[in-house]
């Protein structure tokens, strides 16, 4: 895949949709292209956090360990991002992310992730966005399971 | 050592200095000689004094002498000569004599030289035998640089004086007394005006030298400051440039060169001052003598003829005199410089020599607990560090020294590791002191390790086993040639008091490493790197060196053969295409254009870096393919490209590490090119300008810049100029390039890529990481293993082992304790800059290794961390300098302090 198609893809990934495409090139370029097949790790949980990964094309799995077992808590599409908070709050991995089918994905490392958020503000605003977007999920997955957690009483 | 250097020239050479004195008298005898026989030559055969008459005759050296008791003795009768053979004859003696008074000065001049060298040795060894004696404290105040220049430069007058300490004043004050007294002889006025001036002389110059003698002091002073800041300077470099204060080095500098200017123009301006009295002086003695002496002669009192005399005999008292001020002068100022230096090395509590007197024989065993009596350490303010701690520790135990930062711990275990010496109370091995214990016992019955521990410059393996190398245990097989080089380092050792141990002889103790002989000691070896996880780093250090086929040629072979084997292992675990490998005829998707045009290791001038684009050969291969013109088209647009990204980013911003192929600096350059270059055919654009751009496609890796340059028919036309290249390449080149062949062994290329043979993937997450891992487990095949472990063991450590990591550093220092065997270890913190994890493996590890080792040793370790406490027998917890628990891991929990530390 080139460059320039790898372009049109990144476009697709809400996050970068305000972006110019010269700096998405820019982008695409100084990432690292890389392919997984099925099962294999992107990130262990535990692991400090060194890049942010862009899902091209494949699916992902996010895996959580417990004293019980590793639990799957979501699935990521193609088009989205994940990685990015132990990047941003410099803690290590939430979560194990393995490949759930064959994927490609863009290693954006941490230096240049952070480079990107200072340089371009509409990315940054995007980022906030599927954070908050994330954080309000969360909070109401929390609430309707202390709801679930209280009807016995 | 002595404080008067002639009384230490006189000790150390008294024997030569007489012999050379008893040479230097005899070779008076032809010297005297020689100069009667012109006169002889002249007066006799060539005037014709007693040769009156056709065939007169002389008697030609007839020796005899009258001699008491004996009556007149002839040693030999002699040979009559007519006038023309005794011409001859002189001639040759005169010819002899001059031969036999060059052989004299020669003989003299080396037997000086050697003597002056052998004590300048001596000194030199002395001064460095006692910074090894200097007891610890003494290091808190030297610098290093200061006590460098002291034995290299400061010493070094000393022996080229020392031949003439003795002989000069002789031979020189016989000359000038000679003259003196001939003078006197003469005329008794005269006589006593010229021993007046020089007595005037011998007073006033030594008093005016005392002032260049004062600044001399200085000067050394110094210089010898200097050497010190300039090394401080080199060793501080990191902070100096933290913290922007290199102008603070500028301006001291600068401050002590002109401190070093003054007192060295002082000195110049009194040595010129003392150098024209004292002419002047000389000259004043004939003015005196024509004044006085012309006074006399017209007065009647003095003939003309005795006048004459004078005058002419006192031609020959400058020269000596001078000489003798000379010689003065020298003496004084190393006499100065030798008690400078002797100052320095003058320190109280020097260690008795014969506490590090060299051991041959393998130590017993300690014969009883290490113990503490009393203990108190102080620091170099005068604070307690430990106090007045009485303990014991016995064989077999472990302890672990827990409590905060300078809390008598580390206090405790300097002064068993005899880094500090105690203050009050005493350290004891059975009933024996501790230092007044040899070192050969103490040195290797105890093993100490802190963080801190030194790394010499030399291998990783040569540090590995530094702490085995007490003395030279095995005598190297000489051949006769080195057999007679030995014999004279020995001879040559002596003679200027030098030990003469082997440095070339086997200095490791196998025993002590648990080993037999050089061929067992690897296990040994490959156990404690195992132990301080330190066997990954040094096998990275050897996939990264570079081997010769010829030096290593078992392990080449081996090595080409695993290439195949890791291709098998890539096929069988699914990943044959994380490695790309090099194949005569196909393109390298994953190596760059110019990788995949060469075809091989550029070793030669011709074909590195950029001369390669000015190679004729080269060139002319590319372009009769008409590749120049697709790789001018294919350069253009990676300009545009990185044009295009880059340009209005920041030179230093960290999207540039991925510009590969030019750096921050060339991107206006190219931009301007661009402009230039837009819309001109490639006909059209100069050489120097092709040149660049060309340059720019050598670098293009698409599945790296994925800038979409590369066609199926491209590659196919690179791969077929890479035939022709190497076809027809002219002989002249063949060394130049080391050509990618599957089958044999690339000596210029790391371990690692011959083994690869190829390139690791760009699109695999990391690839780089998960080959490597496969090569090493590949390398750890027994057979295979050993050798390439031992090239990671040639690495080169450095100065001061900077070219490991800290983390490296602190592990081969704590291996390198472990090689050895000893009944007693102390762990001083020597782990610091590992991550907690690694740490307990450590410890763990290192306290099975020492278990393992049989007798059992005792083991005081001080730790970083409390929770490591019930790996260990015994827990002592240090606080404010004092004791303030003892016992097991589990009884701690009441402890307070422990409370407290763990929290």
């Amino acid at each position: 895949m080139l460059l320039k198609d790898e372009v049109q893809m990144l476009r697709r990934v809400p996050l970068f949709a305000g972006v110019d495409p010269t700096k998405l090139k820019l982008l695409a370029f100084t990432s690292d292209r890389v392919t997984y097949g099925i099962g294999e790790t992107l990130f262990r949980q535990g692991d400090t956090g060194d890049a942010a990964y862009v899902i091209l094309t494949g699916k992902a799995d996010v895996l959580v360990e417990t004293p019980g077992g590793q639990i799957k808590v979501a699935q990521i599409e193609d088009n989205s991002i994940v990685g990015e908070i132990a990047i941003l709050c410099d803690v290590s991995r939430t979560a194990t992310v393995k490949a759930a089918t064959n994927l490609e994905a863009l290693r954006i490392s941490k230096e240049h992730f952070l480079k990107l958020l200072t340089d371009f503000p509409e990315i940054t605003i995007e980022i906030v966005r599927v954070l908050a977007d994330r954080l309000s999920r969360t909070t109401i997955d929390l609430s309707d399971e202390r709801a679930r957690a209280r009807k016995p009483d | 050592m002595e404080k008067g250097l002639a009384h230490y020239i006189w000790t150390h050479t008294r024997k030569q200095q007489l012999w050379i004195l008893l040479v230097v008298a005899a070779s008076m005898i032809p010297y005297f000689l020689s100069f009667d026989l012109p006169k002889q030559i002249v007066n006799g055969p060539i005037q014709g004094h007693g040769f009156e008459g056709e065939a007169a005759t002389q008697t030609f050296m007839r020796i005899a002498y009258d001699l008491p008791f004996f009556g007149n003795v002839v040693f030999f009768p002699g040979v009559e000569l007519n006038r023309l053979q005794m011409l001859v004859g002189l001639s040759l003696v005169f010819l002899a004599l001059v031969v036999v008074n060059g052989v004299f000065k020669l003989y003299i001049n080396t037997y000086k030289g050697r003597l002056g060298e052998r004590l300048l040795r001596r000194i030199r060894f002395e001064l460095v035998d006692r910074v090894l004696r200097f007891p610890p404290a003494q290091f808190k105040r030297v610098k290093g640089a200061e006590i460098a220049s002291m034995v290299k430069d400061e010493v070094e007058p000393l022996g080229g004086f020392t031949g003439d300490a003795f002989v000069a004043p002789a031979l020189l004050g016989g000359q000038a007394a000679t003259a003196l007294f001939f003078i006197l002889v003469q005329n008794v006025w005269l006589g006593m005006i010229a021993g007046i001036i020089v007595a005037v002389q011998a007073v006033v110059i030594p008093r005016m030298r005392r002032r260049l003698l004062i600044l001399g002091r200085e000067r050394q002073l110094t210089a010898r400051e200097l050497a010190g800041r300039v090394s401080e300077i080199v060793d501080g470099i990191g902070t100096i440039h933290a913290f922007d204060t290199s102008n603070l080095e500028r301006a001291d500098i600068a401050s002590r060169l002109g401190r070093i200017f003054k007192i060295r123009y002082d000195l110049y301006q009194w040595k010129f001052l003392v150098k024209f009295i004292n002419n002047f002086l000389a000259s004043v003695t004939p003015f005196l003598f024509y004044l006085i002496g012309g006074y006399l002669a017209l007065q009647g009192r003095l003939d003309i003829g005795q006048l004459v005399a004078v005058i002419a005999a006192y031609k020959d008292l400058p020269g000596p005199l001078k000489e003798l001020i000379d010689w003065d002068q020298a003496r004084q100022d190393v006499q100065v410089k030798f008690t400078q230096v002797v100052e320095q090395f003058k320190v109280d509590h020097l260690i008795d020599p014969a506490i590090q007197a060299v051991s041959f024989e393998a130590t017993a065993p300690l014969d009883g607990p290490l113990s503490a009596i009393n203990l108190t350490v102080a620091d170099d303010s005068g604070a307690r560090t430990l106090e007045h701690l009485s303990i014991q520790f016995a064989r077999g135990e472990f302890t672990a020294i827990i409590g905060g930062a300078a809390a008598g711990g580390e206090a405790l275990a300097e002064a068993l590791g005899r880094i500090v010496w105690p203050e009050s109370g005493r350290l004891t091995v059975g009933k024996t002191d501790l230092l007044e214990l040899p070192e050969s016992v103490a040195g290797r019955r105890i093993t100490y390790v802190s963080s801190d521990g030194y790394f010499f410059f030399g291998s990783l393996c040569d540090n590995l086993l530094y702490g085995l190398k007490h003395a030279p245990l095995r005598v190297p097989e000489y051949d006769d040639d080195h057999k007679a080089t030995r014999k004279w380092e020995i001879s040559e050792a002596r003679a200027a008091g030098n030990p003469d141990l082997d440095i070339h002889g086997d200095w490791i103790d196998y025993e002590a490493a648990g080993a037999t002989g050089p061929d067992d000691l690897f296990a040994s070896i490959a156990a404690v790197l195992d132990c301080v996880c330190l066997t990954r780093d040094i096998l990275e250090l050897a996939l990264r060196s570079t081997i010769t086929p010829r030096s290593h040629g078992a392990l080449a072979a081996h090595i080409v053969a695993l290439c195949h084997t890791l291709r098998h292992e890539l096929d069988k675990a699914g990943l044959s295409n994380l490695v790309v490998p090099f194949e005569p005829d196909r393109y390298n998707i994953e190596a760059t254009v110019g990788e995949n045009l060469l075809f091989g290791t550029a070793i030669g001038e011709e074909l590195t870096g950029p001369a390669i684009g000015r190679n004729p050969y080269f060139v002319d291969v590319v372009s009769r393919n008409g590749l120049d013109r697709i790789l001018y088209r294919m350069g253009y647009e990676i300009a545009e490209n990185a044009v295009e990204l880059f340009a209005g980013l920041p030179p230093d911003h960290p999207f540039f590490q991925q510009l590969t192929f030019m750096t921050p600096d060339d991107l206006p350059y190219y931009q301007k090119l661009l402009q230039r270059l837009k819309g001109k055919d490639f006909s059209e654009t100069t050489e120097d300008d092709k040149h660049d751009i060309i340059r720019l496609s050598f670098a293009y890796i698409e599945p790296r810049h994925r800038f979409g340059l590369l066609t199926d028919q491209l590659m196919a036309k690179i791969v077929d100029a890479r035939r022709q290249f190497h076809e027809g390449m002219p002989d002249t080149m063949k060394g130049a390039i080391e050509r990618y062949d599957p089958d044999s062994y690339t000596a210029s290329a790391s371990i690692l890529d011959n083994v690869l043979f190829g390139r690791v993937s760009h699109r695999q997450a990391d690839g780089p990481e998960r080959v490597r891992a496969m090569v090493i487990s590949l390398l750890s095949e027994p057979g295979i293993y050993d050798q390439v472990l031992s090239i990671g063991l040639d690495f080169n450590l450095g100065a001061g082992g900077r070219r490991l990591t800290q983390v490296q550093r602190q592990k081969l220092n704590l291996a390198r304790a472990l090689l050895r065997r000893s009944d007693f270890y102390v762990f001083n913190r020597p782990l610091p800059g590992l991550d907690a994890r690694l740490q307990e493996q450590v410890c763990r590890n290192a306290l099975e290794l020492l278990q393992e080792k049989g007798q059992r040793p005792g083991v005081v370790w001080v730790l970083s961390n409390t929770t490591l406490t019930d790996l260990f027998d015994r827990v002592l917890i240090f606080d404010n300098g004092k004791l303030v628990g003892d016992g097991k891991h589990a009884d701690l929990a009441d402890n307070a302090t422990f409370r407290e530390l763990v929290s």
